[in-house]
């Protein structure tokens, strides 16, 4: 039934009114739709669980019966019973440490450019719109990226530097837009504040406008690297290793300069094998990267809860 | 050296009629102009506002006090479609020129906003931040610092136990004195006062008044306000302003009417546009 | 010692500390340098894909088929046969079971969320759609070939490949995509006014009729942008199609959503790092480049016209 034209709500509406109270036809339609609605909801959420409960009941075996030597062993898409997570663990780790090294200080940079020192100039307008786009490339695309420009372009070679640059390149617009918008929230009249007492605009910003962003950007940064630590596609390009990765006794820095591999890329590699006993190992590393990654969500959905300031 | 009779022994008539050459002028406008882009905010407004006295910029909304206000400590360049034309002196230097940092202009005339603005930091750090960023690193000048200029704002009893705490804990009454004592901490010789009452109760107005009165010894003051009565209670010297409205261009822009003493602007203006103001008629 | 305090007697004597000067332009221009390696970054992708691209289309001009191995029976990138077709009509089966799935599960979330739902019911579920949006693509890989395809697809449907459908991999890209429909439509949504809604049940209607009769349009332009979004996810996701959709050693020209298939991104995985990985400068290898090419414009354009249709919503409001 079309709405009540303000001509007819004169005499019409107690009469309309009486009507959708106590009839049972548009109210049966009105329940019905808020049914369909919380089914899409309901949907969304079963599927989420349907997901979870799946990856436990079938990785249960290998948490009660080898816990310890599933985390702490090597990749092996040969053996499922010798084949553990310990590399990925490691390579994920080491990849959000770049990550964190290269994008988060770019990012923010970035985004302290756009919201204090450009304003409205054409080269802040290019800038945003090129986040923008940079934002909804595809993952795979940065592998590209990655492919050819870190490990042939630059000959750094498929290891963790290139990997985690790739990476980089993939999170740098999400820091920027988080970062940007965590500058935004602070208000102009601290700004001012500063200004008034004779502050230059880089005193302003380092003493008054990132300390009341900081906790905005921090939880952009725990998003940016629960992002890079879920995403296989770039390093699986850049040649993180998939069946069997050996590694010497090496330093740090050897490592990050070798072969590697993530847990994306574990679980990418047992998912790929035939038989239920890899089905089980695939599920268990998809429960350590989960836990990870949803952990890390959940912390700066908390993050943004607790430290939301109210001006 | 020679003298004529007549530098000697200046007419009777010139010194009655001229009792503010002995003044000195802190600022000078000349034929001011504020644009935003292409809109013309203020025009023409000539002005000298007097070392020591306290001025205040009354008039109805929308006509340019602030905008004016924000010209003489150059706050008016952190907007980017802000243009100004013609002069504002400062002890005689023009404001606007080449050679002079924006940043050490708004160190020397302070100010103090519509709405108390202190920084979310504690007390000490709130009136420490500016001396610090002009040079002073030692604690114990910055104690000495902080502890004179919230004496000299009448705080210091208040906070004395506390200067650790936020400043955001305190009231808007409270805050707003701790934004002037945060303009004092860095020795301005002018504090310009963008409507500094109109968030705050009638008692913290009051205090703020109080204020104003025993500080003007050592400070210039320039206050906007849109309350006629305070503007009455403690100025030396009120300028109105008015709206200048082009039906032709469908414009508004802000035009300065009247500027005196304040007890003459208040008895007996000249303008009939302030008269009418001050009266009540309208605005 | 007080903040210093010359006397004004000339220009010089309102200005500040040198260094400070110094140390403000050279943060300033640190920043600038910042932005700009943003645009660095854009030049390095489109500079790749182009360079290479047009490599692998002058590399195959040269073969006896020339540039009619682009349109040919199928995708055999290690055989000389690089049909687009193969690969966008994949894409595209794989997109529309996605959006099957993610429009009306998505959609109806927003709405559900923004119009009906009580407070604490929101402040509960938000977060969890929020974690549904952080499951990683692998996993829902793994979930589509272990889970998806034997319990449902081969289930509901005979005939259906019992390891690899493009089916199953459609689900498991649209339950992807859903956290990001349900959130730009929920953010157009909750951007209408109260006072839209206000004036639609003053004027009698209940909410169902105020929901999709008023606010529902009033949105549509951002819902629109949720949609395209979701699309270009959709197109632009590799891993479940790498897991899932079977794309081992190229693919026939296929309409059939229950086998195994080829898409855009399947076939950029296969040559990447699956079946298809070959060394060296060759025509094969280029053509990953050729095929990345043509997916980063089609995401650029859709993200492109997203990004007009959030900001005219942003502007009436």
């Amino acid at each position: 039934m079309p709405l009540s034209t303000p001509q007819s709500v004169g005499g019409a509406t107690a009469a309309t009114v009486t009507v959708g109270v106590t009839s049972g036809r548009r109210d049966v339609k009105g329940k019905i739709i808020e049914g369909i609605l919380i089914l899409a909801l309901a949907g969304s959420l079963l599927i989420l669980a349907v997901l979870l409960i799946d990856l436990i009941r079938r990785s249960w075996p290998i948490w009660t019966e080898r816990p310890g030597d599933f985390l702490t062993g090597p990749l092996n898409s040969a053996s499922a019973a010798d084949a553990g997570v310990w590399q990925g663990i490691k390579g994920t780790i080491e990849l959000a440490v770049i990550v964190a090294v290269v994008a988060i200080p770019l990012g923010t940079a970035c985004a302290v450019y756009l919201e204090e020192y450009a304003g409205k100039s054409r080269l802040a307008s290019f800038t945003r719109l090129n986040v923008r786009n940079l934002a909804g490339v595809p993952s795979i695309v940065y592998g590209l990226l990655g492919l050819a420009l870190f490990v042939q372009f630059f000959g750094l070679g498929s290891t963790v530097w290139a990997g985690g640059l790739a990476l980089s390149a993939l999170v740098l617009p999400i820091v920027i837009i988080t970062a940007s918008e965590a500058l935004r929230a602070v208000p102009y009249s601290v700004r001012e504040g500063a200004f008034g007492v004779g502050a230059t605009r880089w005193e302003t910003t380092r003493s008054h406008v990132l300390p009341a962003a900081a906790p905005g950007i921090l939880t952009g940064v725990v998003l940016s690297l629960a992002r890079a630590a879920g995403e296989a596609a770039p390093i699986l390009l850049v040649g993180a290793a998939t069946g069997l990765l050996r590694t010497g006794n090496q330093s740090l820095w050897e490592q990050f300069g070798s072969s590697f591999t993530a847990m994306p890329v574990v679980i990418f590699s047992y998912a790929r094998q035939p038989g239920d006993d890899f089905r089980e190992l695939t599920a268990a590393a998809s429960v350590v990267l989960l836990v990870l990654v949803l952990f890390m969500n959940a912390l700066a959905i908390w993050l943004r809860n607790r430290y939301q300031r109210k001006w | 050296m020679e003298t004529t009779a007549d530098d000697t022994q200046p007419a009777a008539a010139e010194v009655a009629e001229a009792p503010t050459a002995t003044k000195e002028n802190v600022f000078v406008t000349e034929d001011l102009h504020v644009y935003y882009d292409d809109f013309l905010a203020v025009r023409g407004v000539d002005l000298d506002i007097a070392k020591n006295e306290i001025t205040a910029f009354i008039g109805p909304s929308g006509c340019g006090k602030s905008t004016v206000l924000r010209c003489f400590n150059r706050m008016n360049d952190l907007i980017e479609s802000a243009r100004v034309r013609g002069r504002i002196e400062y002890h005689g230097i023009d404001l606007y020129s080449a050679g002079i940092d924006a940043v050490e202009v708004r160190r020397r005339i302070g100010m103090v906003f519509q709405k108390p603005n202190p920084f979310p930091k504690s007390i000490y750090d709130n009136l420490a931040f500016g001396p610090r960023i002009s040079g002073v690193k030692k604690k114990s000048e910055l104690d000495d610092i902080v502890e004179s200029s919230l004496r000299r704002a009448a705080l210091w009893d208040e906070v004395k136990d506390r200067l650790k705490a936020s400043a955001m804990g305190m009231s808007g009454g409270q805050q707003q004195r701790l934004c002037i004592a945060r303009a004092i901490a860095v020795e301005p010789d002018v504090i310009l006062m963008d409507e500094p009452c109109s968030a705050l109760d009638p008692i913290a107005t009051g205090k703020i008044e109080e204020l104003m009165e025993e500080i003007k010894e050592e400070y210039t003051i320039v206050i906007v306000t849109h309350n006629m009565q305070q503007a009455a209670r403690v100025s030396d010297m009120t300028a109105f302003y008015s709206v200048d409205v082009n039906e032709t261009s469908d414009t508004r822009t802000g035009i300065l009417v009247e500027y005196d003493r304040t007890d003459k602007i208040f008895s007996n203006p000249v303008d009939e546009r302030t008269e009418r103001y001050v009266t009540g008629r309208f605005g | 010692m007080a903040v210093s305090n010359t006397e004004i007697r000339s220009a010089a004597d309102l200005r500040i500390d040198p260094r400070r000067k110094v140390v403000d332009r050279a943060m300033k221009y640190f920043f600038i340098a910042a932005a700009v390696a943003t645009f660095a970054v854009t030049v390095a992708i489109i500079a790749t894909l182009v360079v290479d691209a047009i490599q692998f289309l002058q590399g195959i001009a040269d073969t006896d088929e020339g540039l009619g191995s682009l349109f040919t029976i199928g995708w055999f990138p290690r055989r000389g046969m690089f049909d687009i077709g193969t690969l966008v009509v994949g894409t595209f089966i794989v997109t529309g079971i996605a959006m099957l799935v993610a429009v009306p599960l998505g959609l109806g979330a927003a709405v559900y969320l923004s119009e009906y739902a009580r407070p604490k019911v929101r402040k509960t579920v938000k977060p969890v759609l929020e974690i549904l949006a952080g499951v990683p693509s692998v996993v829902l890989g793994y979930f589509a070939i272990a889970y998806i395809n034997p319990n449902i697809i081969v289930n509901l449907f005979s005939g259906a490949n019992a390891a690899f459908t493009l089916a199953a991999a459609g689900i498991g890209v649209g339950i992807l995509t859903i956290p990001i429909i349900a959130s730009v439509a929920e953010d157009a949504l909750s951007a209408v006014p109260l006072a839209l809604r206000e004036a639609s049940y003053g004027l009698g209607a209940n909410r169902w009729q105020s929901t999709f009769k008023v606010v529902f349009p009033a949105a549509v332009s951002g819902i629109i942008a949720a949609l395209i979004l979701g699309v270009s996810r959709a197109i632009g996701e590799t891993m479940v199609v790498a897991i899932a959709a079977g794309a081992t050693g190229g693919g026939l020209f296929s309409l059939d959503p229950l086998q195994p298939g080829q898409t855009m991104t399947a076939a950029m995985a296969a040559l990447g790092f699956g079946s298809d990985q070959v060394a060296g400068d060759n025509n094969a290898f280029q053509s990953l480049y050729f095929v990345g090419l043509l997916l980063f414009f089609m995401t650029l354009l859709l993200n492109f016209v997203s990004d007009r249709l959030v900001n005219k919503l942003r502007e009436e409001y």
